[in-house]
């Protein structure tokens, strides 16, 4: 996933390349770059100059003061409300725990459960097309209508989970009632909703595997468990990568589907990171707002980074 | 054998599980809420459209459709058209210029809407964006040219640079070339980007959430949002919503769903 393919050495070839051969070569330069060019990318990079970067920096302003959005006075309180999110404000250390808790079991449920669907639907037949279409169909929803599905399969006394438990005999759960309870309801309603998305991302993967690996396995006896372990594993670790990584994001923003599922503010139990700064922006403190979303972003790219240490997956040999 | 069995009894199971859930909504929105609670799964008594007609008049959830067209039909084309000047810039121009432009653009992906989110709000109140749909398709096409950029962008460099130097000796400025070579050979690229813009500035709620006020300005999901409050366990109400709500996406997949796929997942692959 290299962010810009290979500049630098398409560059350097050709200039190389020119001087090894001979002198004529370079004295006819390729065709000049008409400097009408440069006003091309000018709208894109003066909007996101001034409507993303400036005020991303300018949060980083804000953070360190008590602003309250309105009055035109303020101190600059250093950083107060750094130590005041980790130390003296359990609402916003709920949501920190609430949020990592939520990252780490769709990521875990979703990354197996999507390359399982995966396995099962490789192959190019009539069936699998159709359920592959199926099954993605949830992504292209909206997390608030996802979220009233949601809820109503989860009501207690109405809902669709507990009429089926009722119809064998089984006394159905509270379900987002149980605080105990409620983050793992949602987050089956996260893998519900983009599993078929991530595997997707599996089947092309998975598709890029040359067929004779198997053929070649299977003379030599191994059984299927050793051919996922030796052939498949090592080919979708790139597309592991990229799911854990889309997850984990995916998952720390999921604010909408919170806020629909939850209600607005959600309670404690379902306070994540995103709904508790929304939360403290809608309560008017714009300092301190703006500091947890520094420590938002931090906590999103410290967990990408620990990830891309501790899973290291490339294909073997490379 | 068994392994194959075993493989279907779990893709059927799978398969139910998306499917009810669906149908429960689609069948629930033209039901009371006796006849809803009485059978979800039955088929409804009568297509009864009570159920839309009141979203639709009495919660304003016909003006917010309204809304929500006007924001996603001027964000889609005007994201892509940022994004593919941007792009076509990027494939054409050589060496730091190229890549620091493309860089700085694309570096944008790894900014959470949240991060910024009171800065913006600050400035748009500054620029009486707030409580406005221009304000809403402003922050569509900045949260989202980042991503277009690197779809975009990522394929205009695949194309053959022989096509753009023959543009030129044949006498095209850049413009000529971007708009009649450049833009037609993208097209796949454009499709996808277009559909993953879609779904994502249709579906968009923090944004709304943030910057709208008054109810005539609401876009769908917000409006959506507000229902919950009010119609706590009005099912059928909220049912009648979210199949309003989701209509064109669903149209637009049942016809393009290859499209969508590729979409999404570039999104998805390059995010």
């Amino acid at each position: 996933m290299s962010i810009h393919p290979g500049t630098a050495a398409k560059h350097k070839a050709p200039d190389s390349q020119a001087a090894a051969n001979a002198p004529k070569v370079r004295r006819r330069s390729p065709t000049r770059v008409n400097p009408a060019l440069y006003l091309f990318p000018l709208p894109a990079v003066a909007v996101i100059a001034f409507f993303l970067v400036m005020p991303t920096l300018q949060a980083f302003q804000y953070a360190i003061t008590d602003w309250n959005g309105f009055s035109a006075a303020f101190n600059y309180v250093g950083l107060d409300n750094f130590i005041r999110a980790f130390t003296n404000d359990s609402l916003f250390t709920n949501a920190l725990t609430n949020n990592l808790k939520f990252v780490l079991l769709v990521v875990i449920a979703q990354t197996f459960f999507s390359l399982i669907l995966a396995l099962l639907l490789t192959k190019n037949s009539r069936g699998s097309i159709l359920l592959r279409a199926l099954f993605f169909f949830p992504t292209i929803l909206s997390s608030v209508s996802v979220a009233f599905i949601w809820k109503f399969i989860y009501d207690p006394n109405f809902g669709l989970a507990n009429s089926v438990l009722r119809t064998v005999g089984v006394d159905g759960g509270a379900y987002l009632g149980n605080d105990a309870q409620a983050l793992y309801w949602v987050a089956v309603t996260q893998v519900w909703f983009h599993s078929g998305q991530m595997m997707v991302v599996y089947i092309a993967g998975l598709q890029a595997i040359p067929r004779e690996l198997y053929e070649a396995a299977e003379m030599d006896g191994a059984n299927k468990w050793q051919q996922f372990k030796s052939i498949t594993w090592p080919f979708v670790a790139p597309a592991t990568s990229i799911v854990v990584a889309y997850t984990t994001v995916q998952s720390f923003k999921a604010f909408d589907l919170i806020l629909g599922i939850a209600g607005n503010p959600p309670k404690s139990s379902l306070d994540i990171l995103s709904t508790r700064i929304y939360s403290t922006f809608a309560n008017s403190e714009f300092g301190y707002a703006a500091a947890q979303s520094i420590i938002f972003m931090a906590m999103i790219a410290l967990v990408t980074w620990l990830q891309r240490r501790l899973l290291r997956l490339t294909p073997k040999g490379e | 054998m068994l392994a194959s069995l075993s493989r279907r009894a779990i893709l059927a199971i799978y398969a139910v599980i998306i499917i009810i859930p669906l149908t429960v909504v689609a069948f629930g929105s033209f039901k009371s809420t006796q006849e809803l609670f009485a059978g979800p799964f039955s088929l409804p008594h009568s297509l009864s459209p009570d159920n839309f007609a009141e979203v639709v008049g009495g919660q304003n959830l016909g003006n917010s459709f309204i809304n929500s067209a006007i924001v996603t039909g001027i964000s889609v084309p005007l994201t892509l058209f940022l994004a593919s000047l941007a792009g076509y810039a990027v494939s054409r121009l050589k060496g730091f210029m190229s890549w620091a432009i493309f860089g700085f653009l694309v570096l944008g992906m790894a900014i959470p809407a949240q991060a910024n989110m009171v800065p913006l709000y600050v400035l748009f109140g500054r620029l009486g964006l707030l409580d406005s749909l221009a304000g809403l398709i402003l922050a569509n096409v900045v949260s989202t040219l980042p991503i277009a950029v690197f779809i975009l962008g990522g394929f205009m460099r695949t194309l053959p640079k022989e096509l753009y130097e023959a543009s030129s000796i044949d006498g095209s400025g850049p413009w000529k070339t971007y708009s009649s070579i450049a833009l037609p050979l993208s097209a796949p690229s454009i499709a996808a980007a277009a559909i993953f813009l879609f779904v994502i500035h249709w579906n968009e709620l923090l944004y709304p959430l943030l910057f709208i006020q008054s109810p005539g300005n609401r876009t769908l999901p917000l409006a959506l949002l507000s229902f919950q409050g009010e119609f706590q366990t009005n099912y059928p109400l909220l049912f009648a919503g979210v199949t309003l709500a989701s209509l064109p996406v669903v149209v637009a997949y049942v016809f393009l769903q290859r499209y969508f796929v590729a979409g999404i997942t570039a999104g998805a692959s390059k995010g």
